[in-house]
C-alpha cells in the first residue's frame, strides 16, 4: 500500500488504529512530492522539515489519545493564504519575499485540528486566471497529461491532490478557481457559501466574491475539511454567525425526495464541448436512478454573468491591489528616489501582465464618468442574477451543470486571448455573484483521457444537500478511483 | 469601442502603473475587446433594479474599540519592510 495514495478518511482510520504513524504518512507524501514535482510543478514552497516536526507532534498527540479527523494529515495550501513564518507569494513578484507574521484563521483551525502543512502550492498570480499559466513563478501541469493546463487559479492545489502530492488542499474561488481546476484534474472541490468560511488572512482579490474552500480526493474528505474550516470568525466582518452542521454525516440511502434543477441556458452555451454535455447527461441518469427528480429550470440572465463578473471582479481588484506600493512589505524598486516614481516602478515591475490588465480594466470601470455605466450597471445585473437563483430554488433543491464547458486545454493555447479564457468560467462564476455554494465532482473522461466535472449548486448555507448529491453520485460511479499515471 | 492608447496611459497613471509602447498597444486592443464584450450589459433591463454589492445580507459587524493583542513593532510590524529605521518605515523623499 502506498500511503500517499490514501484519502484523508482512510489515513485517519489507519492512524487511529495505530497501523501507520503520521511520520510515515508525511514522509511518504514528501517522497512522492520529490519524485513527481519536476513533472507537475505544483509547489512553490515545500516545507518538509517543519512538516516532519509537526508529524512527530501529531504522533505524540495520537498516542495520548488526542485525535481529530485531521490529526497528522498532510495538506497543501494555495499560496495566497497566510501561513505564519512560511513564505506566501501569491505567485507574484510583488510578494516574492513576503513572510506573513500571522496565520489565516483557516490555518489556525487546521493547526488546532493537528493537520500538517506540507507546503504552499502554485496559482495564477493573485488568483487571476483559469489555467495557472499566469503564475509569476512557473506554470503547473495537469497530472493527467503534462502538456495540458491543470485549470486555475487553484491549479497547484488541484494538481497536488490529483498527483497524490498531499492528501487534501485549500484553495480559493472568486469565479470558479476551486471548482474549475478540480474538474480539470479529476478531484473534488467546493466553493462554500459566502460568509461560511473565514477569509481573515486570505490575500484579497475581489472581496465580494472571494471564498476559501477545500479540494480533495473524494466527497467525504471534502466534507471533513469543511467541518474544520467553517464557522464564524470575529476577525472577518463578512463572516456569518451560523452554526456548522456535521457535513461528514452524509446520508447514503439514495436521493429520493430531492429535486434537481437543470438550467436550459447551460445547454445553449456556445463553446460547450459535446463530450462534456454527454458526461453531464449520463450523470443526470445516474442521479435519476437514485430517486432524484430532475426538472428543467431557467436562469435567463446567465448571458450577462461573465460581463458583470469581469466588471465587478476587476473593479474590486484594482482597489484591493492599490495596497502594493512598496512601502510596508513586499517588493520595492530601490533605484527610485522620488516617491511617485517608486510607486509606479515597484508596481510595474512587481505585477505580471494579466494582473496589470485587470487593474487597468477595474480602474477604467471605476473612473470618473464611467462608474454608472460599468460598476453601477454590473451591480444591478448582479441583482437580476441573484433573483434568477432565488426563483429557481423555489422549485428545486439544487442545480446541476457542467463545471467547465470543456476539459483542460493545452498549455499556451489561450494565453494570448484573455476573453476566451474568461469565458471558460461561464458555469462557475454565477455562484460567486450570488454567494451560493457549489461543488465539482468527477463525472467522466474525455476521449483524450482528461477528467470532466459535474457542478452542483445550492441555496445559501445548504452545503449539506450538495454533499448528499455529490456523495451519492460518487458512490454510484468510479471516476474518483482512477489515478493519473506519472 | 476601442480604447485609445492615450486612455490606456491615463488609466495606467491613475493606477500608478507605467507601460512601455508595446504593452500599451497590446493592452489597448485587448481591453478594447473586453470592454466591447462587456457592452452586452447595456441590453439588460435594469430599470428599478437595486444594485447588489454583497450577496449575503449582513449588517455592520461592530466591536468594542479596545486593545486585543499587542504586536511587536520590530519583529512583526516592520519585519517585511523594504526599508526601515528604528520603528519607522522609510520612503523616498516626498517634498522636493
Amino acid at each position: 500500500m502506498k500511503l500517499y495514495e490514501l484519502t484523508i478518511h482512510k489515513a485517519h482510520d489507519l492512524l487511529k488504529k495505530r497501523e501507520i504513524s503520521s511520520l510515515e504518512l508525511v514522509q511518504s507524501v514528501i517522497d512522492r512530492i520529490y519524485a513527481v514535482e519536476k513533472k507537475v510543478d505544483a509547489y512553490i514552497t515545500i516545507a518538509s522539515d517543519a512538516a516532519i516536526l509537526h508529524a512527530k507532534s501529531a504522533d505524540k498527540a495520537i498516542s495520548s489519545g488526542n485525535i481529530t479527523p485531521l490529526t497528522g494529515i498532510p495538506l497543501s495550501i494555495k499560496d495566497l493564504i497566510c501561513t505564519k513564518n512560511l513564505r506566501t507569494t501569491c505567485a507574484s513578484g510583488i510578494l516574492d519575499n513576503f513572510v506573513p507574521p500571522y496565520n489565516a484563521t483557516v490555518i489556525t483551525k487546521l493547526k488546532q485540528a493537528g493537520a500538517v502543512i506540507i507546503g504552499k502550492v502554485n496559482m495564477d498570480e493573485f488568483a487571476m486566471g483559469s489555467s495557472t499559466e499566469n503564475s509569476g513563478i512557473k506554470p503547473t501541469r495537469n497530472p493527467w497529461n503534462l502538456e495540458y493546463i491543470p485549470g486555475g487559479s487553484s491549479g497547484g492545489s488541484a494538481a497536488s491532490v490529483a498527483a497524490d502530492m498531499c492528501l487534501g488542499s485549500l484553495g480559493s474561488d472568486t469565479g470558479g478557481s476551486i471548482r474549475q481546476p478540480a474538474s480539470h484534474c479529476g478531484v473534488v472541490g467546493m466553493k462554500p457559501t459566502y460568509g461560511r468560511v473565514s477569509r481573515f488572512g486570505l490575500v484579497a482579490f475581489a472581496s465580494s466574491l472571494d471564498q476559501i474552500g477545500p479540494l480533495s480526493k473524494d466527497v467525504l474528505d471534502c466534507a471533513i475539511l469543511m467541518n474544520i474550516i467553517s464557522g464564524f470568525d470575529k476577525k472577518d466582518s463578512t463572516s456569518v454567525p451560523k452554526a456548522v452542521p456535521d457535513y461528514s454525516a452524509i446520508p447514503s440511502e439514495g436521493l429520493k425526495g430531492i429535486t434537481v434543477g437543470i438550467p436550459k441556458e447551460f445547454n445553449e452555451t456556445k463553446g460547450l464541448d459535446p463530450e462534456v454535455s454527454e458526461a453531464v447527461n449520463n450523470a443526470i441518469k445516474v442521479i435519476e436512478d437514485q430517486g432524484a427528480k430532475c426538472v428543467d429550470v431557467s436562469l435567463p440572465h446567465t448571458k450577462y454573468a461573465v460581463a458583470a463578473y469581469y466588471v465587478i471582479a476587476s473593479s474590486e481588484a484594482s482597489s484591493n491591489l492599490a495596497r502594493y506600493d512598496g512601502v510596508k512589505y513586499g517588493f520595492r524598486d530601490k533605484d527610485k528616489n522620488n516617491l511617485m516614481e517608486m510607486y509606479k516602478s515597484t508596481r510595474s515591475k512587481g505585477f505580471g501582465f494579466e494582473v496589470k490588465r485587470r487593474i487597468l480594466i477595474g480602474t477604467y470601470c471605476l473612473s470618473a464618468g464611467y462608474y454608472d455605466a460599468y460598476y453601477g450597471k454590473a451591480s444591478q445585473v448582479r441583482t437580476l442574477i441573484v433573483e434568477d437563483f432565488n426563483k429557481v430554488f423555489d422549485v428545486c433543491d439544487v442545480i446541476i451543470s457542467p463545471t467547465a464547458p470543456t476539459s483542460a486545454f493545452k498549455i499556451g493555447e489561450k494565453i494570448d486571448d484573455p476573453l476566451t479564457m474568461y469565458l471558460s468560467d461561464i458555469f462557475t462564476l454565477s455562484a460567486n455573484l450570488a454567494g451560493i455554494p457549489g461543488i465539482s465532482v468527477p463525472c467522466g473522461f474525455s476521449s483524450n483521457g482528461l477528467p470532466m466535472g459535474l457542478q452542483i449548486m445550492g441555496k445559501h448555507f445548504d452545503e449539506e444537500k450538495l454533499f448528499n448529491l455529490a456523495y451519492n453520485f460518487e458512490q454510484a460511479t468510479d471516476f474518483h478511483k482512477k489515478k493519473p499515471k506519472l | 469601442m476601442k480604447i485609445t492608447k492615450d486612455e490606456v496611459f491615463y488609466v495606467a497613471d491613475l493606477a500608478r502603473l507605467e507601460l512601455d509602447e508595446a504593452s500599451t498597444e497590446k493592452l489597448s486592443e485587448q481591453i478594447g475587446d473586453i470592454l466591447e464584450y462587456i457592452d452586452i450589459l447595456s441590453h439588460a433591463d435594469t430599470r428599478e433594479v437595486k444594485p447588489t454589492s454583497h450577496a449575503i445580507f449582513l449588517t455592520n459587524a461592530f466591536r468594542e474599540d479596545s486593545e486585543t493583542e499587542e504586536s511587536d513593532v520590530d519583529t512583526v510590524l516592520l519585519a517585511n519592510a523594504p526599508e526601515k529605521e528604528e520603528t519607522h518605515f522609510v520612503v523616498p523623499k516626498i517634498i522636493e
